[in-house]
Order: C-alpha cells, then structure tokens, then sequence
C-alpha cells in the first residue's frame, strides 16, 4: 500500500449532509435547552422585583462569604488530616492500615448529611460532659461542627487520592531515587510528588467542587452559607427565584472551577504533549 | 435523660424505635431501587448523545451533564420539589381552573435523583463507550446487523462490562444521596432515626444507628455487585 492510499484510507468520512433524523433530534433537545433557559430568563426577568433583590443580595454575598470559608478551611485541615491516613493506608503495619482503612470506609460509606447531623446534634447532646472538658463553646456553633464533619470527610476522600497518586508512581522511581542516595523524605518531595500531582490535580479538583457542592448541607444544621440564606429568603418570601439565584450563583462557581483545573492540567502536563 | 436503657430504645415494638426505623430503611431501599433504572436508561442515551458525531445531539448530552453535575444535588432537590408544583399548576390551570397539585416528596426525590445519577452515569459509559474500538461497530456492520441490533448485540455486552465498577460507585453515591430527601419530609433512614432522636433526646445514639445501616447498605451492595462482576466475568470467559 502506497502512502498516498494510507492517507485516503485515513480521511475521516464525509459529514452528514442535509436532515438525517439524528440531526432533527439533536436541534429539537438543543432547541428545547434554549427554551428552558429562555423560560429561566424570562421567569426571573418577569418576576424581577427589585425590593427582593436590594433586601436579600448583601444576604447572598455574606452566605457566599460563609460557604467559602467553610469549604476553604475544610480542604486545608482535610489536607493536613488526609496525610497520617494515607500514610497509614499505605502502612506494612496490619493495625495501622486496618484503622486507617476503617476510617476511609466509614466516611466514604456513609452520607455527608448523617455525619454532620452525628456531629451537630449528636456529639452536642453530650453539654455537660463538652462543658467539663472545655470544647463546648466548638460544638455549640453549627458553623464549627459543619467544618469539623466536613474536614473528617474529605480527609478520608483525600487520603485516598494521595495514596492512589503516590502508588502510581512506579516502584523504579523509588529504587532510582534510592540508588542516588536521596532519603526517603527528599525522594518523595523531589521525585515521587512532581510526577504524583500531575496524577492527583484532577482528583482534588473534583474534591474541591464535590465539597462546594456538599456545603449546601449545612444549611440545615442552621448555617447561613449561601444555600441557608436562599432558605431563609424563601421561607420569608415564598418566591422561588431565591433558589433559582442561588443555582445560577453555585452552577457559575462549579464552572469556574471546573476550567480552572482543566487549565492547570493542561499547563502542568506541557512536557507530555507533543 | 430519660430512664429507659439504650435496648429499650432499640427494640421492635411501641417502646422502642427498631420498627420505625425499619420501615424507614425500606423506603431509602425502594427509593434507591425506583431511581436505579430509570437512572440507568437516561445516563446510557446522554452518553450515545455525547459520543455522538452530530454535534447538536453531543451539545445537548453536555449541558445536561454541566447543569446536574454542577448544581448542589440540595439546590436541584429544593429547586424540584418547590418549583414543579408551581410550574405544574401553571400548566394545570390553563386547562381546569381550580386545580390544585401536590408533589409527593418520594416521587420528587425519584426525579432529582434520577437527574443527578444519569449525569454521573452517562459520564462512566462515555469513557466506556470511547473504550470500544471502531472494528467492533465496523465488525457488526460488515456481518448484516443493523445500527440497533450491532448496539444490542455486540456492543451493549462489552459496554456493561467495561462500564460496571463504575456504575458501582455512582450507586453508592445514589444510595448515600437518597439521605437528602429526609429534608423534604420523606419518611426514610434518617428522617425516622432523627424523629427517634428528637423524641428521646439519644441523639448521639439514633445518628449512629443511621450511619451504622448506611453502611451496611454499602458492605451489602458490594457483596452484591462481587457476585454480579464475578457473573460477567464468567460471561466473558465462555
């Protein structure tokens, strides 16, 4: 076979022309999203009631405020909690990777929601024993139990992404590593973890969003995040575009975030591209 | 406190709370049962939409995926179960004015749910989809099957193998999200353990119970889909 016949071969077939059914299918969906976002529009457009918005949007900004936090200082603490976890996972020590992995099935097996009410309201009903020992005043406050449940939760997600990134390193890293006399410390900063982040970017940043995601929760345990303002402003108001803002605002966020790893992802792995 | 000891508070009948909550476990077990197919049937037809070469049918399978997946699976909940009754008698009203809707909770919790796990499913048979190589559709054709009968036949076999320990994860996901309907007043696990709790004033006890079935749901269903991967396996082997 000549190279010309290989690069005829090769040519992608020709794009369908006219109107095949599946092309009618896909402009009625699409036309069906632009509707539902027109409807969207025009709903939030029909009911624009400035009153709403100049009373409730300093709400909305101080619950978008909140929600940051919590999920910030949650991520940061997760982190920091995640490293004895995966270090036990990946322990030779039978007792300290079973604990470590009772730990990572019971925050992954059970439901956010359940966690941060066993906090909230679980670990709260135990005032006076809290009042002895002096941790009252943390248990008292929804915000704290929010980020302590939150914290406990993503440091059994992120413990595992860390050892799942770190095991993806080949063995023959270490050996080299070892081989040119660095200790195991240097090793894992100066070989393992530059080729481990590019493994571990897109997990964390789903973490990152599932966290934004699930912070909504805790507008249950009575946090005015963004999700409890859109709750209050609903039980005063009983408009529905409270949560309709409140969508908009978080869908905007995931997005960003979204993108932002993407392009991270595509600035860090410039050396495998070709 | 209240005097009565912890195995009263447990036991099955009117003293204690077993029954209650049991009946709250069958309802997050119907519940996560009732979504799974519906779920399952939608996420597969987005993904055939996204790997679609017709750019329309893969941008509408997108922006499906970018809004469930992107909205707190609270906000779609909310966003259900206060703004369908109102679109819905809307739309009733055109037709009989003095119309009035309800939207059960369990049936609002079904769609959100369904909407929530078809996006994260339709993801998984994607990358399921992208593994199957082009002969195998190419291999159907050049025998004399059609286009549905190469996708029942040849294709559909290989997606679900490929695609099941995914699948996997996103039923747990499902099976902890079903906790979420308790908001909206949906008699399940939580939502009996956390009246248990409130009545007794055992907080800590009854959030624990909850958290302790969660998880055996979770020990049961990966019992469950050993056996069912062991099943295909075998398939695979013959």
């Amino acid at each position: 076979m000549s190279v010309s016949q290989a690069i005829v071969i090769d040519k992608p077939p020709p794009q369908a022309r006219g109107w095949p059914r599946v092309r009618i299918l896909g402009y009625a969906l699409v036309g069906i999203w632009m509707l539902f976002g027109a409807g969207i529009v025009a709903y939030l457009v029909y009911a624009w009631n400035a009153e709403f918005f100049a009373r409730y949007a300093p709400a909305y900004l101080q619950g978008l405020g909140t929600t940051l936090s919590l999920v910030s200082i949650s991520m940061v603490v997760g982190a920091l909690l995640s490293l004895p976890v995966a270090y036990g996972r990946m322990s030779k020590n039978p007792t300290l990777s079973a604990l470590a992995y009772c730990y990572v099935y019971f925050f992954r097996g059970t439901p956010l929601l359940v966690q941060t009410y066993l906090v909230y309201y679980g670990i709260g009903s135990f005032r006076p024993e809290l009042e002895t020992v002096g941790l009252w005043w943390f248990f008292r406050e929804a915000f704290y139990c929010g980020v302590f449940a939150f914290s406990l939760n993503t440091a059994a997600y992120q413990a595992e992404i860390l050892r799942g990134a770190i095991e993806s390193v080949a063995r023959g890293q270490w050996e080299g590593a070892a081989s040119l006399g660095l200790h195991r410390l240097q090793t894992l900063r100066k070989v393992i973890m530059p080729q481990a982040i590019i493994v571990a970017l897109r997990p964390y940043g789903n973490e990152l969003i599932l966290m934004i995601k699930a912070s909504a929760i805790v507008a249950i345990i009575t946090v005015y995040d963004l999700m409890g303002n859109a709750k209050l402003a609903y039980a005063k108001s009983f408009d529905i575009q409270a949560y309709i803002w409140v969508a908009i605002v978080y869908l905007v966020m995931v997005e960003i975030l979204r993108h932002g790893v993407e392009w991270i992802e595509r600035r860090i792995t410039v050396h495998l591209h070709r | 406190m209240p005097a009565q000891s912890i195995w009263t508070l447990l036991s099955w009948g009117p003293e204690g709370w077993s029954d209650d909550i049991a009946s709250g476990v069958l309802v997050t077990i119907a519940l996560a049962l009732a979504t799974l197919p519906i779920g399952l049937v939608i996420g597969f037809f987005i993904a055939f939409a996204k790997q679609h070469e017709e750019p329309s049918l893969r941008l509408a399978g997108n922006i499906y995926t970018t809004v469930f997946r992107g909205l707190p699976e609270l906000v779609t909940l909310f966003l259900f179960f206060f703004g369908m009754p109102l679109l819905l008698q809307y739309l009733v009203r055109l037709f009989n004015p003095d119309a009035t809707i309800d939207v059960n909770s369990f049936v609002a919790g079904m769609i959100v749910l369904a909407l929530i796990f078809s996006s994260y499913a339709s993801e998984v048979f994607l990358s399921a989809f992208r593994a199957i190589a082009k002969g195998q559709y190419e291999g159907g054709y050049a025998i004399g099957l059609s286009t549905w009968q190469t996708m029942r036949l040849v294709i559909l076999p290989q997606l679900i193998r490929i695609a099941f320990p995914g699948l996997e994860n996103c039923w747990l996901s499902l099976l902890k999200d079903t906790s979420l309907v308790s908001v909206v007043n949906l008699a399940e696990t939580l939502r009996q353990s956390g009246v248990a709790a409130r009545v007794t004033k055992h907080s800590f006890l009854f959030y624990s119970v909850a958290a302790l079935i969660f998880l055996a749901l979770a020990v049961l269903s990966s019992i469950a889909t050993s056996y069912i991967l062991r099943y295909l396996g075998r398939r695979e082997a013959q």
